[in-house]
Order: structure tokens, then C-alpha cells, then sequence
């Protein structure tokens, strides 16, 4: 019997202590019951990012976020003094939603000073407290200090806003989010304002759709339309040049298909439209000529790996957050959240600096088309996926070395079940700081 | 004759203002899944080669205050990158193994 294979010492899987090589389950992904243990042990325990503070653009901006996952929703707020807080989106009256859109199921934004339940019409200042009872008289031993909204824990990293769902979080946000997802700090978030969101209802577990994204063994073969007819194999695959892992979060890097960038390929291996508009799936062919753009002003977190040539960092934020950072001066954002065992919620946002003119647009337009098509192929083949596990054929799966990311998600999301099972905290709190890979 | 949607110098794609012309990109995508590739590879076989011309006419004008016409070409633009890839790489209207999945882009920068 021949037994193929690289050695274990010799793999990114191999460097991660405790990870394995071995077969592994998805149980987690398919079982009603293990759902209900991630939901209170990993989303109402850990940071979840729920927007950035561009939402929030002026004193009394707010918007909510839903998070089915928690049986809750969240009102996030700029208050007078510009700080950002988040309250439980719920009146401290009759329990009725406080703010919602078209039905209470919709989310909803605006600016506003105060907010009104439109029950009874209490009212509430951008801070949580309870500021008018209507006929307040008629209470008893009453003080409307002692009804605030109840509050989120709720942080600010490179202007992106995180709640956390937990009575007292176990770390601060910084801890959480440790030093290789603190590497981007200082990388010009702020600068791209220019939004193109996406929202999906997607037929599988969150982590299915997770992983289909923290890998690239897929992309030749499911995405193998990425390349001209004459570049296409089903043979050859790609390999990662770079992967890290730091806690519960992970890093995948790439410098382009074969290291060559997709701008830099010659015009018969591209399509016609990106060459005619000089625009792909990695983005614009010019990086814009912003100096905070400018390789040598990024922070060299980005590229951990220091990968030359460098096209993609893909920060797999835990539990279900995504920052994508191309080098042609652009980034993509996911959030997956889960509504059951088998569904969730994704979201997908292109972020770009603001269009000077129309044929940047155009470009932007051509990045956002082309990169969510590739999106659609494997939103397309969870449900099959899905199925395939739902089946209970197979209980035991087979993962190689470039999906170390799968088997670490996997891994990190149990550790947390047991660890809340065991004694009610989340992986990470036992010695005081956080579990480093 | 009646009025003319593009400007002047591209009224050879005229005949496919009224179609194409579209602002939201929901919109597009269901055009496209609505229409024949005969369909997609003619408005394609006129407009691509006008691309070029088209980005070099609408950078003449301030992005956030084009004239009703150029914004009218922009759109078409756009509609010529979403069938662009119909013709391109799949050879049908839908994405090849997308199934039935769906992306909603509820939020995207006007124009």
C-alpha cells in the first residue's frame, strides 16, 4: 500500500500546535443541537463586527444591525459628543423593538436626537437613557433613571465597530483581536468611502460558506473560468505561498496566479473587457496615486509574509468577519451570520477611494461585477455541499495543507463549545490571555 | 424622430439607449438574465468598441454633475460590463454552477 503525502513538520497544518493532520467532522455545521452551543459560546462571547464609524457620519447618526444569531438586534449611535455606543434594540417598557424599517424584521438608519418606541412613545437619548414617559404620573414608585436602554459592550479598531453580546467580555477588543490582526492598524480605512454592498440568503451552515473563502485549492477547478480556455487546468492547482495563524484568526496571502499579478499579465490572458478598461477581479490595473496608498506608507502587517509580488491579504477575523486587502489600493469586507444550523445571512461589501472621475467608476463597476461572479459560483455549490454533509454518508473528511484555514476554523470554533461547556468562559480567558497559534 | 438619449457623437448605439440604459445594478443583472445572448452579443459587438471613446467623453465632466445624457451613456457602460462577462467567459446569461444563489447589492454609489 502506498501512502502519499507531505510530512507533517514540513506543512503550515504541522506548525500549529494542536491542530492535527487527521480526518475531520462537520458535525458542527450540520447539528440543530451544536448550533445552539455556538450561538452562546462563540457569538454571544466574542467580538462581532456590526459596521464601520463611516455609517455613523454626524452627532445622532445610527443604524441597526440584526443579529438573529443572539435572538437580538442592536442599535448602534453616534451621541452628541461623538462617541459610539450600542444598546439592545429593544423599549424598557412593554419589550417592544424599539427601531426597526418596513417591518420589525428590517433594519433601518437615519439621524435622529432621541428614539421613539412607537408603542407608547417612550423616549430615549442617543446615550440610553430613558428621557419622557408619557403620562409618567401614572406610574408607580417610579424613576425613569432606572431604565435606560440596555447597553452593548461596544469598541472602536481602525474604524470599525464591534459589539460584544457578553454580560463582561473576557478580553478588551485589542486582546481579542491580537497582534497579526492588529498589523493592518495604521492601513488608510477611512480613505475608502466608496460602498458597494451586497446581502445574500445562503443555503448552508456560516462555516461551509467561510471556508469556501479562506482557501484557493478550489479557485483553479470551480473558478477555472477565472483564466482564458488555453490557461485552464484541472491539473495543476494552486498553492498558497503564505498562511498564518494567530488565536482564533487567520491569514491567507497570495502574489497573484503563478506570482504574476493579474495587471502585469499580457492583454491573450485576460478577457477583453478588462484589458479594454484596463480593470479585474484584483481591481483597477493603476493603484490610485494617493500617498497613503503608497506601498512603502502601508504597515507591514499587511504582508506578513512579505510576499514579492504581493496581490491579496485575506485577515479571517473570528468568528465570522472578513477583511480582504488588495494591492491595487482597495479592500472587500464579509460578514456571515448565522439565522439556523443550515442558513445565514451574507454580506459582502466592495470598499474603494472615493471615484475622481467616470472611468475610475467604471473600473470600480468592473472589479464589483467580475469578483462577484466568482462569489456567485461558490454560493451556488454550498447548497450542494450542505447536502452532501447532510447526508451522514461520510463523517470523517480528508483536508490537505493548503485548507489548514478550514481545519483551524473548525478546531477554534470547537475549542470554544468545550471551553464554554467546561467552565462558561471562551477559549482564551483560562491563563488570562489569549491562546496564540 | 425622437429625442436622443446619448450624446451626439455616440449615436450609433442610440438603438440600444432604451434598453441598456439602466441605473442600478439589480436592474442590470435581471436584464440580463432576461435576455437572449443574440441580444447580449449585439448590443456588445456595438458598444465594447466604444468603450474607450465613451471613458474619455464622460471624464470631461465632473462625476457628480453629468449632463442627463452623459449619465445616460454611463449607464450604458455599466450595462455593457454586465453583459460583457455573458459573452465573454460563461456563454449563457447565468454564472456557470451559481445555482441559485443569489446577491442582492442593496447599496452602491450614485452615479
Amino acid at each position: 500500500m502506498v501512502r502519499s503525502g507531505k510530512p507533517s513538520e514540513a506543512s503550515w497544518t504541522g506548525r500549529v500546535p494542536g491542530l492535527g493532520t487527521g480526518l475531520v467532522s462537520y458535525e458542527d455545521s450540520i447539528s440543530p443541537e451544536f448550533y445552539e452551543l455556538e450561538r452562546e459560546a462563540v457569538f454571544k462571547r466574542a467580538w462581532l463586527n456590526v459596521g464601520r464609524v463611516e455609517q455613523l457620519p454626524r452627532k445622532g447618526s445610527f443604524f441597526t444591525k440584526e443579529l438573529t444569531v443572539a435572538a437580538t438586534s442592536v442599535i448602534v449611535t453616534r451621541d452628541l459628543d461623538g462617541r459610539v455606543h450600542a444598546f439592545h434594540n429593544v423599549c424598557r417598557h412593554r419589550g417592544n423593538k424599539l427601531l426597526w424599517g418596513e417591518t420589525p424584521r428590517d433594519e433601518t438608519s437615519g439621524v435622529c436626537r432621541q428614539f421613539m418606541c412607537k408603542y407608547h412613545g417612550w423616549r430615549y437619548g442617543l446615550d440610553g437613557e430613558l428621557k419622557f414617559v408619557l403620562q409618567e404620573e401614572e406610574y408607580f414608585d417610579f424613576d425613569k433613571s432606572e431604565f435606560p436602554l440596555v447597553r452593548v459592550h461596544c469598541e472602536v479598531w481602525e474604524g470599525f465597530i464591534f459589539v460584544n453580546l457578553s454580560r463582561e467580555p473576557s478580553q478588551s477588543l485589542p486582546d481579542f483581536l491580537g497582534p497579526m490582526v492588529r498589523g493592518l492598524e495604521g492601513y488608510p480605512f477611512h480613505l475608502f468611502t466608496e460602498r458597494y454592498a451586497f446581502k445574500a440568503d445562503i443555503l448552508s451552515n456560516w462555516k461551509i460558506f467561510l471556508d469556501a473563502f479562506q482557501e484557493y485549492y478550489h479557485a483553479p477547478i470551480l473558478h477555472s473560468q477565472q483564466q482564458v480556455p488555453a490557461l485552464r487546468s484541472f491539473d495543476t492547482g494552486f498553492k498558497v505561498p503564505y498562511f498564518q495563524m494567530d488565536g482564533p484568526h487567520r491569514l491567507v496571502s497570495t502574489g497573484g496566479w503563478k506570482g504574476v499579478p493579474r495587471h502585469m499579465s499580457p492583454p491573450e490572458n485576460l478577457y477583453p473587457i478588462e484589458h479594454q478598461v484596463q480593470a479585474g477581479m484584483m481591481g483597477p490595473w493603476e493603484r490610485p496615486d494617493i500617498p497613503e496608498l503608497d506601498p512603502a506608507n502601508l504597515p507591514p502587517g499587511i504582508n506578513p509574509g512579505g510576499l514579492d509580488p504581493w496581490s491579496i491579504s485575506n485577515f479571517q477575523i473570528f468568528p465570522n468577519f472578513v477583511i480582504l486587502l488588495y494591492e491595487r489600493g482597495w479592500y472587500l469586507t464579509y460578514q456571515y451570520w448565522p439565522t439556523s444550523h443550515n442558513t445565514h445571512t451574507w454580506e459582502m461589501s466592495y470598499w474603494f477611494p472615493p471615484s475622481r472621475n467616470a472611468s475610475e467608476r467604471i473600473r470600480h463597476e468592473v472589479t464589483a461585477v467580475v469578483s462577484k461572479e466568482a462569489g456567485l459560483q461558490d454560493a451556488g455549490t454550498l447548497d450542494g455541499t450542505q447536502m452532501g454533509l447532510e447526508s451522514r454518508v461520510i463523517d470523517q473528511w480528508p483536508l490537505c495543507d493548503q485548507e489548514v484555514t478550514v481545519r483551524h476554523l473548525h478546531k477554534a470554533v470547537g475549542d470554544w463549545v468545550q471551553s464554554h461547556l467546561r467552565d462558561g468562559q471562551p477559549e482564551g480567558r483560562r491563563d488570562g490571555e489569549a491562546v496564540r497559534a | 424622430m425622437t429625442t436622443p438619449m446619448l450624446p451626439d457623437t455616440f449615436a450609433d448605439l442610440e438603438p440600444f439607449a432604451a434598453r441598456w440604459c439602466i441605473e442600478t445594478e439589480a436592474a442590470r443583472y435581471t436584464e440580463r438574465l432576461n435576455s437572449t445572448m443574440a441580444d447580449m452579443q449585439e448590443f456588445y459587438d456595438a458598444a465594447f468598441p466604444r468603450v474607450p471613446d465613451a471613458m474619455a467623453h464622460l471624464d470631461g465632466f465632473p462625476l457628480h454633475d453629468l449632463p442627463e445624457r452623459e449619465l445616460n451613456l454611463l449607464h450604458l457602460v455599466y450595462s455593457l460590463v454586465m453583459v460583457s462577462l455573458p459573452v465573454d467567459v460563461w456563454h449563457q446569461p447565468r454564472v456557470i454552477d451559481a445555482g441559485t444563489a443569489y446577491f442582492e447589492r442593496h447599496l452602491e454609489p450614485h452615479p
